[in-house]
């Protein structure tokens, strides 16, 4: 019975992992692509860790700890990836007007990574849908 | 049936090493090499559940540890670097 539950639980933790891999492959822009590896990844490798303290003797203990570590480090180390994507090589923003980083960063005036004021409001199009600094 | 869900892992790592070397930019590939790491620590719970063993569970925490010392070094280099 402890064997085939982990045995399902790992299948779909597995799964999420390969559907974080496909997201990774398909999707069309950075953010995107981190957006599918970093939450895909971090529910999988539980699935797949809750299954494994079924089966393992002795390692409860490590297990749960690094569930707590990917849970504590995976979205800082988004965060920080996508902050350094929108300063460095800036954000195609296809879905919305909203641009809350380059309003933080002009009423806190830390490294303002952009070349021009945000316009809100403007219609997008093909060159003003670009946010942070320009390619 | 652990077996099937390493081979869908496997198949996982394939699309983010294809991803790493394909990555138009280099946040791509700092992505991909974040998403293999947390690849990695789940094959290495998958071996565990497989064998029954605890052996290589201190391995697994230290992958953990040093991918996201890798990932944000490398974000701060993007930004410095300006891309």
């Amino acid at each position: 019975m402890d064997e085939l539950i982990a045995g399902v639980l790992g299948l779909a933790g597995a799964a999420l992992t390969l559907l974080a891999g496909v997201g990774v492959l398909r999707f069309p822009d950075a953010l995107a692509r981190m957006h599918a590896a970093t939450k895909a990844t971090t529910l999988g490798l539980l699935l797949i860790v809750v299954g494994a303290e079924f089966q393992v003797t002795g390692g409860s203990t490590k297990l749960a700890l690094v569930v707590g570590l990917v849970f504590l480090t995976t979205p800082v180390a988004a965060h920080l990836v996508g902050r350094s994507t929108y300063r460095a090589e800036g954000v195609e923003l296809r879905l919305d007007e909203a641009d809350e980083l380059a309003a933080a960063e002009e009423a806190g005036g830390t490294h303002a990574g952009h070349d021009h004021a945000p316009t809100p409001g403007t219609p997008a199009s093909a060159s003003s849908s670009w946010r942070g600094r320009r390619r | 049936m652990i077996v099937a869900a390493l081979g869908l892992l496997a198949v996982a790592g394939g699309c983010f090493v294809a991803r790493l070397v394909m990555g138009p930019t280099l946040a791509d590939r700092v992505i991909a090499l974040d998403g293999l790491v947390i690849t990695l620590v789940s094959a290495i719970a998958l071996d565990a559940a497989r064998t029954g063993s605890p052996l290589f569970l201190d391995g697994m925490v230290v992958i953990a540890l040093v991918g996201f010392v890798g990932t944000s070094a490398a974000a701060r280099f993007i930004e410095e670097r300006g891309g």
